[in-house]
């Protein structure tokens, strides 16, 4: 196997990866501040629950949540699972997952905007929703970009986690296992290179996140 | 009248803060607040301003009687679109300013009066300005919060309180987290207020600044008024005991 067969092979994994991230990111962002006001609600029984749910989530690991997500189907309600569902299971794994750890970073950018802006948007006659939209949210925003970051980056790598779902078509880091491995046989790569190659992209792609992300906190440096 | 406060009552918990306070103010009336830290002067005016509940007691704003004691004898409030109307009535100044800080100067200025009492446009923006003006900060229009001197922010908190067209403001220790250097700039701007016959109920430390300014002082101790009335005579000749010795503690 040629040098450029195997970067062709592992940029089309790369393409899997991106579709893996990007369905997740768009996802899990959102549903986190739902999970969010879920936590943070006055209703004391629902704050709890969420607040378990959030425990578990982030207190088991990640690998495991995708296999019940992916099995659950079968062996709770002995659904028969068709093809496809493996790549269903892995998104809504993974955005169950990282919606729990997004939930807690805005709870805690939520929680770390003085009472004051409250107390100034309430005695100006602001409703509770005007206020979170247009004074709690934006500071909110600029706040949790940081660990926001960090949870995107930790994304980054977490996508090869699909491996222990073997969802289709590959991606990269299946790929890349599955070309070193062939190797061995006498076929493939002869080398660890693609493992190689894949760490040097995985690597390319949270240098562009954090850049971007740079970008975002920069843009909103206007004010603190 | 503009606001009448009677027999306010307020604990947190075990704490009673407020024991039975009333109060009046008239329009255009100057009233200061003064007392010890703890007294309950902050508790107050977040009554005044909605910011706490009460216990129990009555709050009457222009003749609309905003909360009062029910048959239980605990405090009931105006429904919550009703009270929105009595919350235009009244603006409060925060010790901590409390601006907006992603929003520009201008902005904090016009955003409630356009989108809370759905003004026009075009009319805020000139009023905004022209409250600027009168402030000194013509110039800081596009600045952002953090870009001010506390003073300056702490201006262009009046100035938002302001743009809604209260009938009466209040102010917690306007003062109070600015260096020494900077409260003059922002009593000056009060002052200037007082002399155009705003309605405002004024928390203070600034003892001569209450003198000067007040038409009626109140002196608060252990959440009662321990007395009021003429800043000549609440300063210069307090009938009070507790009101000399704080005093006297004020002018070492
Ligand atoms: N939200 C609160 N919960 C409990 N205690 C409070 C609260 N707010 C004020 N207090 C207490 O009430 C008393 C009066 O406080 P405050 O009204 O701030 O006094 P002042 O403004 O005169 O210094 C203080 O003992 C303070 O600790
Ligand atoms: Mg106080």
């Amino acid at each position: 196997m040629t040098f450029q067969q195997m970067c062709t092979q592992l940029l089309e994994g790369l393409e899997m990866t991106l579709i893996i991230f990007f369905l997740v990111v768009i996802f899990s962002l959102p549903l986190g501040l739902i999970v969010c006001f879920g936590r943070r609600s006055k209703f004391k029984p629902l704050s709890w629950i969420v607040r378990v749910f959030i425990d578990i989530l982030r207190g088991t690991p990640l690998m495991l949540q995708l296999l019940v997500v992916m099995y659950g189907p079968y062996f709770l309600f002995g659904m028969r699972l068709n093809p496809t569902w493996r790549f269903t299971a892995l998104i809504i794994g993974f955005v169950i997952n990282y919606s729990a750890y997004f939930a807690e970073i805005y709870r805690a950018g939520i929680d770390s905007i003085p009472i004051g802006q409250y107390e100034a948007a309430e005695v100006l006659g602001y409703t509770n929703r005007q206020t979170f939209m247009k004074i709690i949210l934006p500071q909110m925003v600029k706040r949790v970009i940081p660990p926001t970051t960090n949870e995107i980056i930790t994304l980054v790598k977490d996508t090869s986690m699909a491996f222990v779902l073997a969802t289709t078509p590959p991606e990269m880091f299946t790929l890349a296992k599955q070309i070193t491995a062939a190797g061995r046989m006498g076929h493939g790569a002869k080398s660890m290179l693609p493992l190689f190659i894949a760490g040097v992209f995985y690597f390319v792609l949270n240098a562009i996140v954090s850049w971007t992300m740079g970008k975002l906190e920069k843009k909103l440096a206007y004010y603190q | 009248m503009i606001l009448q406060m009677n027999n306010i009552k307020k604990s947190f918990g075990d704490l009673t803060v407020l024991q039975d306070i009333s109060m009046q103010v008239n329009e255009g009336e100057v009233i200061s607040i003064i007392g010890p830290s703890g007294s309950g002067k902050s508790t107050f005016l977040r009554c005044a301003t909605f910011l706490e509940t009460i216990d129990s007691g009555e709050i009457n704003y222009m003749g609309t009687k905003a909360a009062w004691t029910g048959a239980d004898g605990k405090a009931e409030y105006l429904h919550k679109n009703e009270l929105r109307k009595v919350k235009s009535w009244y603006g409060l100044v925060f010790q901590q300013f409390n601006l907006f800080p992603h929003y520009t100067v201008l902005k904090n200025l016009m955003d409630a009066p356009i989108h809370i009492q759905k003004r026009e446009k075009k009319e805020v923006e000139e009023e905004a300005r022209a409250l600027l003006k009168r402030m000194g900060l013509e110039d800081k229009a596009d600045a952002y919060p953090c870009q001010l001197s506390g003073g300056q922010q702490q201006r262009v908190a009046i100035a938002r309180a302001l743009a809604m067209n209260p009938e009466v403001l209040f102010f917690d220790e306007p003062t109070s987290a600015l260096d020494p250097e900077l409260t003059g700039e922002v009593l000056k701007v009060i002052k200037a207020l007082a002399e155009d016959k705003m309605t405002m109920v004024i928390v203070t430390h600034e003892m001569s600044f209450a003198r000067a300014v007040s038409d009626r002082v109140i002196f608060m101790d252990g959440g009662v008024i321990v007395e009021q009335g003429d800043p000549e005579k609440v300063f210069g000749n307090p009938s009070e005991e507790r009101t000399k010795q704080f005093l006297r503690n004020y002018n070492r």
